[in-house]
């Protein structure tokens, strides 16, 4: 198994860490070259969504991402990569727009709203959860399952091969939720 | 600030990582640079080459102008305070700011004591020419650092000088044998948890980005390229001919540092880069504030 991960801008290493530790195999994507790669997954990792966003659609790798998504390739986005998959934002216009949802950005506000804390992650247990100035999920579609919820607001979804957090898996000792999306990839 | 929150402050550098943070003046500097892919900005009310030019004491900028940058854009907003004054740093938490920088580009209010950036929720970066000053800084509470480099002068040479320093230094105490720490310790004037966290790791126990002198993208990557793990940009953008077009370039040679094709598409037809001067004809080292 062998996953890429968006190494545009932010906590890319992080995920490749992680990944690591799980014995599994990654790459990093920083151009349209990177993604001949063959990849059986990706991550889209958390730091600045309008920092990738741009860079998305300048190195012109936006619709090919886009479309290898839609046609099923395993995608895991976390904060930074929830907005990029989202259809909606919230008084934006989308990035990549491949999941049925509506994120809002810095719905926490602003560092000093930062937060961790633990919560139920699917039928997994409870798993400590860190947010840094992240966004929750307003909306979601018909065929999108919840995941998880944060003071009510939702946190985490999955819709077919897409998963999302508005947390940030990577930074914490947990395994929990990287594990549950190897499983997608299984699945697929 | 207690440890989750500590942790919580590192963990905002970590989403600053592979990214250029820009200085900007106005909330239409601010809007440029955000379009331009800036993951964060720095507002301040005088670029660092105009600081120079004026000379003077120059202070925290004034809270309305910070807010006017924090409502034009949607990425962090950071803000500088001078060496030591608390003071000014309590008025930007009060008004959420997302990282102070306590920054010897401003004049020092305190030729002795930096900030106790323990006593804060907001975190600091803060510039450091070598190990002992980074960790120096991050025992007071420093949740990121940066290389001093010299401000303002569109000059590399210090910000190459203070990261390879700094990488030397780490290689050195990596190598060094357990019992070799304390006295390392002492000689730096840091706990030996400190020295022994670099030790094992091989690394700054937090993010470390360049800055001072950056002004092309070819900079930009040689940065990166020396280990730095994303890049500060003052005076390099807003003082050069094409401000949107370098901005966007230096954006993305950090992205692609080491991609020589992408970086020579870069460098091409910038226009006019800041003028610059060399560290020999400058009269005020600003590094030289606050150790």
């Amino acid at each position: 198994m062998r996953i890429g991960v968006l190494a545009l801008q932010g906590a890319f290493t992080e995920h490749r860490r992680k990944l690591d530790g799980l014995g599994v195999r990654s790459f990093e994507i920083r151009r349209k070259k990177d993604l001949e790669n063959q990849m059986d997954g990706i991550i889209l990792p958390g730091g600045e969504s309008t920092v990738m966003g741009k860079l998305l659609r300048d190195l012109e790798m936006a619709d090919q991402i886009r479309n290898m998504i839609i046609n099923g390739l395993p995608a895991f986005g976390t904060c930074a990569g929830l907005i990029l998959m989202a259809q909606r934002i919230k008084g934006e216009s989308a990035y990549l727009a491949t999941m049925d949802i509506t994120a809002r950005r810095n719905a926490y506000g602003r560092q000093l709203g930062s937060f961790r804390t633990e919560e139920q992650f699917g039928e997994e247990g409870k798993i400590p959860v860190t947010f840094i100035r992240a966004p929750y999920i307003e909306e979601t579609g018909n065929g999108v399952k919840v995941l998880a919820l944060s003071g009510g607001k939702i946190t985490a979804a999955r819709q077919d091969n897409q998963l999302v957090t508005a947390f940030h898996p990577e930074l914490d000792e947990d395994n929990t939720v990287h594990r549950y999306f190897l499983g997608m990839i299984k699945e697929a | 600030m207690n440890n989750e929150r500590y942790q919580l402050n590192k963990q905002l550098a970590q989403m600053l990582k592979g990214g250029v943070i820009m200085d900007v003046t106005t909330p239409e500097q601010a809007k440029t640079a955000e379009e331009a892919g800036a993951c964060a900005v720095m507002a301040l009310e005088r670029i660092p080459a105009d600081i120079r030019a004026a000379g003077g004491v120059s202070r925290m900028s004034d809270p309305k102008m910070i807010r006017g940058i924090q409502e034009a854009v949607s990425i962090p907003v950071m803000a500088k305070v001078r060496i030591g004054h608390f003071a000014e740093a309590q008025i930007l938490e009060a008004i959420e700011i997302d990282y102070i920088d306590e920054s010897e580009v401003l004049s020092p209010a305190d030729d002795v004591y930096h900030i106790d950036k323990t006593k804060f929720h907001v975190p600091f970066v803060c510039g450091a020419k070598d190990l002992g000053e980074a960790l120096r800084r991050i025992n007071e509470g420093a949740s990121m650092i940066r290389t001093k480099g010299e401000p303002g002068t569109g000059d590399v040479v210090q910000a190459v000088r203070h990261m390879r320093k700094m990488n030397r230094d780490i290689r050195r105490i990596a190598s060094m044998s357990e019992d070799e720490l304390f006295d390392e310790a002492k000689k730096l004037g840091v706990p030996y948890e400190l020295v022994l966290k670099v030790h094992e790791d091989g690394r700054l126990p937090v993010v470390n980005f360049a800055a001072g002198g950056v002004a092309t993208p070819a900079d930009a990557a040689l940065m990166m390229q020396l280990g730095a793990e994303g890049v500060f940009v003052g005076s390099g953008i807003f003082k050069s001919g094409d401000p949107r077009k370098r901005a966007q370039s230096i954006v993305k040679a950090v992205t692609n540092f080491r991609d020589p094709k992408i970086l020579a598409e870069l460098s091409t037809d910038l226009g006019e880069a800041m003028v610059g001067i060399n560290e020999d004809e400058i009269q005020l080292l600003m590094a030289e504030r606050g150790r």
